[in-house]
């Protein structure tokens, strides 16, 4: 057998070479046991990815990845067993609906391309060290992540921070929870609610989802008016006071003084 | 997530395997020892040649004793050998076996960067580090006990249904079979004889039937269906409509032999049923002894193997062989034709019944599905691949090998076990090789055709194994069930919204809302997978041994400080 992946160059002589720091989540039936064969086999790949093993790929919450990558991890692979494999019988199509979601939301930070979703099965040890050695490749092709190291980009880690807490909002996690019942399943006049429909729906929420938790996590160093909350975070006015009277509604924000004629809001 | 205060300062000791060479020919285990002790929390660190052999079990309950060690986490091969191993030792130690953690730097790290021993050594730190983290937050679990019902429910009285329940009442577990019909048998009622040998299949059911009249324990209720099933492993209640009068059983497992149907070929190659028709009117007519033709043509693969129906019906090949032969020994001067794409004849006896045909003078002719046989009033023409032209065979009888499908009512059964159906329609078992007769579900185990088309050989074989799979269960007075699984624990159920998202997810069934309005996990239904704490929408749901704080711990620790 081809003992592959020894063109990985340690850092000695190439101090240059960026080495990223990896986080992968690996499911304990097929993708973890995946990876331990790819050990009895001896197969060599990079050492850049460390391990988390959670029992279902579909345990992989939302907040897992990003709170992995708000800490400067470079990138962030969820692994599970091919479809239709999953030992918890579906577990696998309820970790596509989170990743997808969590793609979207980081797509506005630009780190989408941080985080990977694949399947690896038990008796895949080579592609294992395959998919691995690619992705180590794929990140090391983009660079440090900008929230990596001692002087994380902060403009950045605000997105993302308002990211984790979008996708921790009552709102969106009952969305994604509820997709595969909505578009795989019939109701009870025998209709089935389109992909596409719904996709439209999520894209909706996760756009606004993600600015009201943009204006919550600004809120938080100081209160501001909604024309400086819009200069701030480059939105048309008009918009962040949309997103204020429902965030006031929600009781996450509040009135606390007028200045002049402008209302100045708070976090509450 | 949790709120319950653990006072006891928290102590945790770590054990670094050198595995022999296996890890401590490529890191330094020593050194790695010495660096975690300085982790937070690490009371007691210390390496061995060898943590899983008797030394290392000895050592690490002397450190638990010693150094009242209150978390153990060993960094050597890998959990899916080793973690029972040391869970039994810290237990022994005292320590419930949920306070162990296991952390994996041979198969990940150390076997696949040979050649790196620094990056595998900071690789090795780093993942300690994650798992002393998990093990500060990991709290100890019971595992679940779950009385068990020894009483079974086959649904299916036909020879796979028989076939288990002979066996299971013959254990002394009270069985029932439920039967649709209203006599036992099944589709070997239908049948004329059997291959392989020719056995005849009246003489053969009959003898089960008499078997499963005079057995023990055995109760068969005819003329009825399943109507309602409630419950789990060990204790499931099922209702039972027999024509309208509804009966309760209470059972421990359920064996599901329900079988398959026929394909009414209407439509195809010209089906009339009376002189063309399929394998199995052939049987009958040859049962009745009411068959007198002189040319015969069979077609296999009749609506199988196709678009429509991918699959292989297995059976249909050996049929028409077997009826081949009974013709031919009726009158020896019938000329028989069998039209067949591919011929699966396998196994030791099978092989014989198609030489046997040969010899006989029966006529093979291979044919493609891009060109298929047409049929005529009284001729079949039909593109012999061999001789490169087309042929056209007159006949008096057609018959057509129709493949074994899935039963029309096999989705409602499936939605009250709620156990998966495949894409045909047929029963899905848990996994093809590593538990062929089980489902998902435990408690509910499969035999027979209703699986996929099989034989009667292979259906009884089945039968007993569905059975020796449920009597694992059900020779027990109570089982464990691991404690690893959700909960909505007291401190957090003002979280709880009642949105019922976790319901939808559960693969298992395994959430209700109860008479209280309140989300309760069944535990002997939850495996732990953890979707359902994915998903709530406000975090109410714990995991546990996989708890958000568990896991986020493992994260931070590995993350920038």
């Amino acid at each position: 057998m081809i003992r592959s992946y020894q063109k990985y160059m340690p850092m000695e002589g190439n101090k240059m070479s960026f080495e990223p720091k990896l986080l992968g989540f690996l499911c304990n039936w097929c993708s973890y046991a995946g990876a331990d064969l790819a050990g009895v086999s001896r197969i060599q790949y990079p050492p850049n990815m460390r391990v988390i093993r959670v029992m279902c790929s579909g345990r992989i919450d939302p907040i897992f990845v990003i709170q992995a990558l708000e800490l400067g991890i470079d990138g962030v692979y969820v692994m599970g067993c091919h479809i239709g494999d999953c030992h918890y019988l579906d577990g696998n199509y309820e970790a596509i609906r989170k990743f997808d979601m969590t793609k979207k939301f980081l797509s506005f930070g630009g780190l989408d391309n941080r985080i990977r979703l694949d399947w690896v099965s038990a008796s895949e040890g080579v592609r294992f060290g395959e998919v691995v050695s690619k992705f180590v490749e794929d990140i090391k092709a983009l660079g440090p992540s900008p929230l990596s190291g001692d002087n994380p980009d902060q403009e950045l880690l605000r997105k993302v921070r308002a990211i984790r807490a979008a996708v921790s909002s009552n709102r969106m996690r009952a969305l994604v929870g509820r997709q595969r019942k909505i578009t795989e399943e019939e109701n009870v006049y025998g209709e089935k609610f389109p992909e596409e429909k719904f996709d439209e729906l999520m894209d909706q929420a996760i756009k606004e989802e993600y600015n009201r938790h943009r204006i919550l996590v600004a809120l938080e160093e100081d209160s501001k008016s909604v024309k400086d909350l819009g200069i701030e975070l480059k939105l048309d006015p008009s918009i962040v006071l949309e997103h204020m009277l429902t965030l006031k509604s929600r009781s996450q924000v509040d009135f606390q003084e007028i200045i002049g004629n402008t209302p100045i809001f708070m976090r509450i | 997530m949790s709120e319950e205060k653990n006072e006891e300062e928290v102590r945790v000791g770590v054990f670094v395997c050198h595995c022999g060479s296996n890890i401590g020919g490529v890191i330094d285990c020593k050194k790695l020892a010495e660096e975690v002790r300085t982790f937070p929390n690490v009371a007691y660190t210390e390496d061995n040649l060898y943590t899983c052999s008797e030394n290392g079990l000895a050592a690490i309950k002397k450190a638990v004793e010693e150094q009242k060690l209150n978390r153990v986490v060993v960094a050597s091969c890998t959990p899916r050998t080793h973690e029972p191993l040391f869970r039994e030792c810290i237990s022994e130690a005292g320590l419930n076996p949920y306070l162990f953690n296991f952390v994996n730097i041979r198969d990940q790290c150390t076997w696949v960067h040979m050649k790196y021993p620094k990056e595998a050594y900071d690789k090795a730190k780093d993942l300690i580090k994650m798992g002393v983290a998990k093990a500060v937050k990991l709290e100890p679990l019971d595992m679940i006990v779950v009385n068990i019902n020894p009483a079974a429910l086959v649904i299916g009285g036909g020879v796979a249904g028989m076939s288990a329940a002979l066996n299971l009442s013959r254990q002394g577990f009270k069985t029932y079979i439920v039967e649709k019909e209203d006599e036992l048998g099944g589709r070997l009622n239908s049948l004329h004889k059997l291959f392989p040998h020719n056995i005849d299949a009246s003489e053969f059911v009959g003898k089960i039937i008499n078997n499963v009249q005079n057995a023990q324990n055995l109760e068969v209720i005819t003329k009825s269906r399943v109507k309602n099933i409630e419950g789990f492993i060990g204790n499931y209640e099922v209702e039972i409509d027999q024509n309208g009068n509804i009966r309760k059983l209470e059972v421990g497992a359920i064996i599901v032999a329900v079988g398959s149907s026929l394909l009414n070929p209407e439509g195809l190659f010209g089906y009339d049923g009376i002189k063309r028709i399929t394998q199995y009117e052939l049987e009958s007519k040859l049962k009745n002894k009411e068959l007198n033709v002189k040319e015969v043509v069979m077609i296999q693969c009749v609506g199988a193997r196709n678009d429509e129906r991918p699959y292989c019906s297995s059976v249909c090949c050996m049929t028409a062989l077997k009826n081949a032969l009974t013709i031919k020994e009726l009158n020896p001067d019938t000329h028989i034709t069998i039209l067949f794409r591919d011929l699966y004849t396998p196994g030791t006896d099978y092989e014989e019944y198609n030489r046997k045909a040969r010899e006989q003078g029966v006529l093979f002719i291979r044919y493609n599905e891009e060109r298929m046989p047409i049929v005529e009033e009284n001729q079949v023409k039909v593109y012999n691949e061999y001789i490169g032209g087309e042929m056209m065979i007159s006949y008096d009888l057609l018959v057509l090998s129709t493949p074994l499908v899935a039963n029309s009512d096999n989705k409602e059964l499936a939605q009250m076990l709620k156990v998966p159906l495949e894409a045909n329609g047929f029963f899905l078992e848990a996994h093809v090789k590593l538990r062929p007769n089980d489902f998902a579900t435990d408690g509910i185990y499969i035999g027979g055709s209703a699986k996929w088309p099989v034989d009667i050989t292979e259906t009884i074989s089945q039968g007993y194994a569905a059975a020796s799979r449920a009597s694992t269960i059900l020779s027990h007075d109570t089982i464990e069930v691991e404690g690893a699984i959700s909960s909505l624990p007291e401190y957090n159920k003002n979280l709880c919204t009642g949105c019922e998202v976790c319901i939808k997810v559960c693969p298992y069934n395994a959430i209700i809302k109860n008479e209280n309005d309140e989300i309760e996990i069944i535990e002997a239904l939850c495996k732990g997978c953890g979707l359902c704490g994915a998903t709530c929408t406000n975090n109410a749901l714990v995991i546990k041994h996989f708890t958000d704080d568990q896991i986020l711990s493992e994260i931070y620790a590995y993350g920038r400080k």
